[in-house]
């Protein structure tokens, strides 16, 4: 009697927590974003480029940046929620706590020129992937997308979509903070 | 990102136009078909339930541009998948790959039957004990001994 007893907790108890195990699946589910796929090139070294400088006739490559801790953001003058994101990026800069490199994206350097010359130039420099192969290396599948490479020129962290103000201040300023000490 | 998705939808619009306009590097037959296939086995990152085949995306058509250059070069259909991997995680294949991390998703269906079949068998079997008739040792149960006492008992419920 003492089996039947057990399996007849068990024909309750095995549904149960198997429901309950769905349940927390889904639940954490409705507050992630599907559209974020989580980058592979986290804590790996960054891809190396050769790109030319935006308005300027010289080249960057992402060996030039060993050393310091830097930010690499990809933007686009085509790009809508870059406009959102541009003003933090604005303030960040003259807060001077981290460079950041613009990676232009598969825009125009007559637009893209303009379009600083319009908003501001928060970047230490903004290089030009005209045909995006640079951002096919380095995972990119929308735009805008920011990348954090410490020292050694390892990726650290990546934001997909616009940067907030949360994020910068809560996640990306600290980082920065604590990668800067190493 | 519906902004972005947006955008994007539109300069796909766009670029259609351009594409027609840059010179494809030449592929015969035999790699024309493999790429066919190759590109319904890759998702396209931006419209994130598409395969690069079928996706208009800025996007698709760039990797589509990689994946064929990369099969002109001599890759094979696994380098240009571990290249693409490399870049975009295990979800750029439609068809994951057999690995500790996807042994769950390959393998838990079947598990799931093996578990299920089990259950039912024991089930049937635990019916079957519990069914005096068949019962191959009447002993162990509080069963009438003998024929008569069956009536007896019969009767007395009447």
């Amino acid at each position: 009697m003492a089996r039947s007893r057990t399996s007849r907790t068990l024909l309750w108890a095995v549904p149960f927590v198997l429901f309950v195990v769905l349940a927390g699946f889904l639940f954490t589910g409705l507050f992630r974003d599907p559209r974020e796929v989580p980058s592979p090139l986290i804590d790996k070294p960054a891809p190396a480029f050769t790109l030319p400088k935006l308005g300027a006739s010289d080249t960057l490559s992402a060996a030039d940046l060993r050393g310091k801790v830097w930010l690499l953001n990809v933007w686009a003058s085509w790009c809508v929620s870059c406009r959102y994101e541009h003003p933090l990026l604005v303030e960040l800069a003259k807060a001077n706590v981290v460079p950041i490199v613009g990676l232009n994206y598969k825009d125009k350097n007559d637009l893209a020129l303009a379009w600083l010359a319009e908003r501001g130039d928060p970047y230490w420099t903004s290089i030009v992937d005209a045909d995006g192969r640079v951002g096919i290396d380095w995972g990119v599948y929308g735009v805008p997308e920011t990348f954090v490479v410490d020292k050694a020129g390892v990726i650290r962290y990546k934001q997909i979509g616009p940067l907030t103000a949360d994020v910068i201040e809560k996640t990306i300023v600290p980082l920065v903070r604590q990668l800067e000490k190493s | 990102m519906n902004r972005l998705c947006v955008a994007c939808a539109l300069l796909a619009l766009a670029w259609v136009t351009s594409a027609w306009a840059q010179a494809p590097v030449p592929v015969d037959d035999a790699l024309r078909a493999r790429l066919a296939h190759l590109e319904t086995e890759l998702r396209c990152l931006v419209c994130q339930n598409q395969t690069l085949a079928d996706s208009n995306a800025p996007l698709a058509e760039d990797l589509r541009r990689e994946v064929r250059e990369l099969a002109s070069a001599g890759k094979s259909d696994d380098q240009i998948r571990d290249y693409l991997v490399a870049r975009y995680g295990e979800f750029v294949l439609y068809k994951p790959r057999v690995r500790p991390l996807t042994w769950a998703l390959w393998f838990g269906p079947f598990v799931l039957l093996a578990v299920g079949a089990l259950a039912w068998w024991r089930a049937g079997r635990r019916r079957a004990d519990a069914a005096p008739d068949d019962d191959p040792d009447p002993g162990t149960h509080d069963a009438p001994a003998n024929d008569t006492a069956l009536e007896r008992a019969r009767e007395a419920l009447q």
